[in-house]
């Protein structure tokens, strides 16, 4: 296989990881709500965590974007 | 290619290219930027706080949302010992914010979507911790790494984790800000550069261009949003690391 080919498959294959990111952060923001509509009083204290949680899950949708953008610029 | 989404990232010399011992120290478009970035928030401040009447203007409210919404942030995560810390979290916040703020403008270079200047920033919030934890606690602060109540059997692989999760940090926040406001800017400039592709076909293909010109003006909105959130994330990541510098054992 041609190193060029092999590099824009590589970088689409690293871009699956993305979806991964993307099913943990609807899982947090929608456990969040859930509790949110049961407990609507507790709801405000507790975004603050809901968005740490979703930057830290996003954060690792990233790394594979950053995986997927070295393999097409850098590497 | 004239539509090449990575050329807006592009650093330019906007003088003679000036160099120490190898090293490049010309002043460039992001060095420009970053100045601009602190202008304008010691410009806003400087106004916002200049007149200080009771009922305030609109402004100095500008400044009191922005002072109450850091304030509380340190206060809520770091409790009232974190009061010290709060110029470092509130000036992280306020030159991260501002920077993707100003990334949002047409042709303005975005200085966060360097890995280079958000790996600094990330860097040396995780320095201060070690720095901050070694000088409060002196060794206990290692206890971060030994937690509290774990069976002896599994403990090296729990500390082992603990060491590894600790060093991932400052990677992880400096990546996070930096992949946000890369993808972000790369995902606008795709869409508009649809925009002006199928503008080329004639009439069809122009009516056809409104809708990648809706999908870009939606994408704007979701990158202010996004600009303000990582902003956010960062100054509170910062606090939550901090945090285990004033209480290491969890």
């Amino acid at each position: 296989m041609d190193a060029d080919a092999a590099k824009l498959i590589g970088a689409g294959i690293a871009c699956i990881g993305m979806g991964g990111a993307g099913i943990g952060v609807g899982h947090i923001f929608g456990n969040f709500l859930a509790g949110a509509l049961r407990n609507p009083s507790a709801a405000s204290a507790q975004f603050t965590n809901a968005l740490i949680g979703a930057a830290l899950a996003e954060g690792l949708g990233i790394f594979s974007l950053v995986i997927a953008l070295l393999l097409l610029f850098v590497a | 290619m004239a539509n090449d989404p990575i050329h807006q990232f592009q650093i330019q010399d906007l003088t003679a290219p000036v160099s120490i011992g190898g090293y490049e120290i010309s002043f460039t478009n992001s060095a420009l930027f970053m100045g601009v970035a602190v202008a304008t928030i010691t410009g806003i401040l400087i106004m916002a706080t200049a007149k200080g009447s009771l009922v305030p203007g609109r402004l100095q409210s500008v400044g009191e949302v922005w002072y109450e919404f850091v304030h509380n942030m340190v206060r809520q995560v770091l409790g009232h010992e974190g009061k010290k810390f709060f110029p470092l979290v509130f000036s992280l916040f306020s030159f991260v914010l501002v920077a993707n703020m100003l990334g949002m403008f047409p042709y303005f270079f975005t200085v966060t979507s360097h890995v280079v200047v958000t790996a600094a920033l990330a860097v040396f919030v995780v320095g201060l911790v070690v720095v901050v934890g070694i000088a409060k606690h002196g060794l206990g602060w290692f206890k971060l790494f030994v937690p509290h109540g774990v069976p002896l059997a599994i403990l090296p692989f729990i500390s082992l984790i603990e060491i590894i999760s600790f060093f991932s940090r400052p990677i992880s926040l400096g990546l996070r800000l930096f992949g946000n406001m890369l993808a972000g800017h790369i995902v606008l400039k795709v869409f508009a550069g649809f925009v002006v592709s199928l503008g080329a076909l004639g009439l069809g293909g122009i009516i056809g261009a409104a809708a990648p010109l809706a999908m870009a003006v939606a994408l704007t909105a979701l990158e202010f949003l996004v600009a303000f959130l990582q902003a956010f994330v960062f100054a509170i990541l910062t606090c939550v690391y901090l945090n285990d510098a004033l209480h290491p054992g969890h």
